[in-house]
């Protein structure tokens, strides 16, 4: 909130008038404007003074982070099981499944340096809650982490001891159930922002789940490829991702309406556009013009990399920018408004 | 109390109670804002001068959890002379019927007392922050370094069978507090009195239509409840779930779907 102080000169302005009033009964010059003037008003369209009627965001810059890195995990966990599945080269799947560990091992401490009383982060395994997203994000990442820790735990094992049945088997097997919160993993943020009071985020409760599965996708096969790894699946679903981070910006900039202003203007709008344009066109057509080139592949997993963590920042960002805006939850048509409609 | 027996053979079952705030009674005499600090021992929240009408609260908050509103507007010019509008109304969470904090809460520290108000349990509360986003009337709040605050309804008080020490202290009877069905009947009756006499700008806010099937604490404002930063159509976050989930559902199976194809397809190299 401005703070607004008044200002010596005013003051001493003021003094003169009282000075002016008591001599000659009257005075003949303007007053002073307060500072801060025009003060705003109380209308029914931008409610209480413009005070905006939603809390900001508390989280801070760990989450949009975390939403980066889990959604890449979860996302190279699909990619191992699918080319362990698919009979892909053995080294694929090692360095995928270490890939999902190591996003798995960074996601719990950002999300617990998050929180507002960091010792009390167990309490979120206190209940199973399903009508929580936040319940259910925090029982999907135990699990995950437990899983994806174990596929590549037991993947180096079963190196070390130069292939035993019963350990590839365990590793197979957590890496399954790696793929199977992985998918979630890479999911349910978009719902955890979505389901929220905040109109650009809830507007948008259907359309994240599949942008952050498209943007974790990408970014999972931008950090393989950046490994070496030069299947020519992951090219594959390199390029299907920016087609599908492509149509979802497209479709957000057709979309014209106050609360998705945060999404395109402003600061949070133009790192929403940046991500969107680094991990949708320009992915897209180094990839599809790159051909089997080392240094474009490179480029365009670089370019998937960076779209998919601004693309996360962005988001956050513009939940902070649209709780700030009073006009959209004020703009809602309901059934509230006075019986007779006499305007005040 | 001495003549109920200590070994009580049936359990009564304790009355939903909610918050009737009458805008026209309020005199914004902010003796709700001072009783519920005192009371719950809450910390200022800064001296500034805000030069909103004698508003220097501005809204509800981690250490605010009663606020009083004035609504300044310009003078309307009747033949009598000009006629001032100036009203007041004291905001405090709604502890909404379907209510979009306790349902997003991870921890389970959000919790319906058997008052039927919304009660954040102190000890348990890690302070996620998902309340605070999750609020469609912008209420909870949380401290950087802390867990998220709100009006407890008195929950202490109330156990104690006393009445919450906002409605406690208001001289006016504009903060009502009581059963909830009763309250509600009351304000209906109000209502009519109000257009009986002339004022027929007079409206209850109470959301039931919406996914937050009401609240407990409903108010009694005159003209545009927005003007007092009164969502029209308030929807808990709830309701988002059921798309959302099935987005991401749709979404799984895609990338399910995508690596196996893109794997198992036939390679050009």
């Amino acid at each position: 909130m401005k703070e607004r102080v008044p200002s010596p000169w005013t003051e001493a302005r003021l003094e003169e008038l009282r000075l002016e009033a008591q001599r000659a009964g009257r005075v003949a010059g303007t007053g002073v404007r307060p500072p801060g003037a025009p003060f705003p008003v109380a209308t029914p369209e931008t409610g209480y003074y413009g005070l905006p009627p939603l809390k900001a965001p508390t989280w801070t810059w760990e989450v949009p982070v975390y939403f980066f890195l889990g959604g890449a995990a979860g996302a190279s966990a699909v990619i191992a099981a699918a080319a362990r599945a698919s009979g892909a080269p053995r080294r694929l799947v090692s360095q995928a499944r270490w890939v999902a560990a190591a996003g798995a091992a960074l996601s719990p401490p950002l999300l617990i340096a998050d929180l507002g009383r960091p010792e009390r982060f167990l309490n979120m395994l206190r209940v199973f809650k399903p009508q929580s997203a936040m319940s259910m994000g925090a029982w999907t990442l135990v699990a995950f982490s437990t899983a994806a820790g174990a596929a590549a735990f037991a993947d180096a094992l079963d190196r070390a001891l130069g292939g035993s049945v019963p350990v590839r088997v365990v590793a197979d097997a957590a890496g399954t159930l790696a793929a199977a919160t992985g998918v979630v993993m890479a999911t349910y943020t978009g719902v955890l922002v979505g389901a929220t009071a905040i109109p650009a985020w809830s507007e948008n409760a259907t359309r994240l789940p599949i942008h952050f599965a498209a943007s974790g996708l990408a970014s999972a096969v931008g950090i393989l490829q950046l490994l070496g790894a030069d299947h020519p699946a992951l090219n594959r679903l390199g390029i299907g991702a920016a087609a599908v981070e492509t149509a979802i910006g497209w479709e957000l900039e057709r979309r014209a309406r106050r609360s998705l202003d945060p999404l395109k203007v402003g600061m949070s709008g133009a790192i929403v556009r940046a991500g969107g344009v680094l991990s949708g066109p320009v992915t897209l057509l180094l990839r599809a013009l790159g051909g089997r080139r080392r240094r474009w592949r490179s480029a365009a997993a670089w370019s998937a990399l960076a779209g998919s963590l601004l693309t996360r920042i962005g988001w956050v960002a513009a939940g902070y920018a649209s709780s700030r805006d009073p006009i959209p939850p004020l703009e809602a048509e309901g059934d509230l408004r006075p019986p007779k409609g006499k305007a005040r | 109390m001495s003549a109920e027996s200590p070994l009580r053979t049936s359990v009564t079952r304790p009355r939903v109670t909610g918050f009737f705030t009458d805008a026209t009674l309020c005199i914004g005499c902010k003796a709700c804002e001072v009783a519920c600090k005192e009371w719950n021992e809450l910390p200022d929240d800064g001296f500034v001068w805000s030069g909103l009408s004698y508003d220097n609260t501005l809204a509800l908050g981690d250490s605010t959890w009663r606020h009083v509103q004035f609504v300044e507007r310009s003078p309307v010019w009747k033949p009598s002379g000009p006629e001032p509008s100036w009203e007041f109304s004291s905001d405090v969470c709604k502890h909404c019927e379907v209510a979009g904090c306790l349902e997003s809460c991870p921890t389970g520290s959000i919790v319906r007392t058997e008052f039927g108000g919304v009660y954040i349990q102190p000890d348990v509360c890690n302070g996620c922050g998902y309340c605070v986003v999750s609020c469609p009337f912008g209420v909870v709040d949380r401290l950087p370094h802390d867990r998220a605050f709100k009006c407890t309804f008195c929950y202490d008080r109330q156990k104690a069978g006393l009445v919450p020490a906002c409605a406690k202290a208001c001289p006016t009877e504009s903060i009502r507090f009581g059963d909830l069905e009763t309250l509600r009947v009351d304000a209906r009756k109000r209502v009519e009195e109000l257009r009986g006499r002339g004022v027929d700008d007079a409206t209850v806010y109470d959301p039931v239509e919406t996914s937050v099937r009401g609240i407990h604490a409903f108010f009694l404002v005159r003209g545009d409840p927005r003007t007092f930063n009164l969502p029209p159509k308030p929807e808990s976050p709830t309701v988002q779930l059921r798309p959302a989930w099935t987005s991401a559902a749709a979404a799984a199976l895609l990338l399910f779907a995508g690596a196996l194809g893109a794997f198992l397809s036939p390679s050009r190299r």
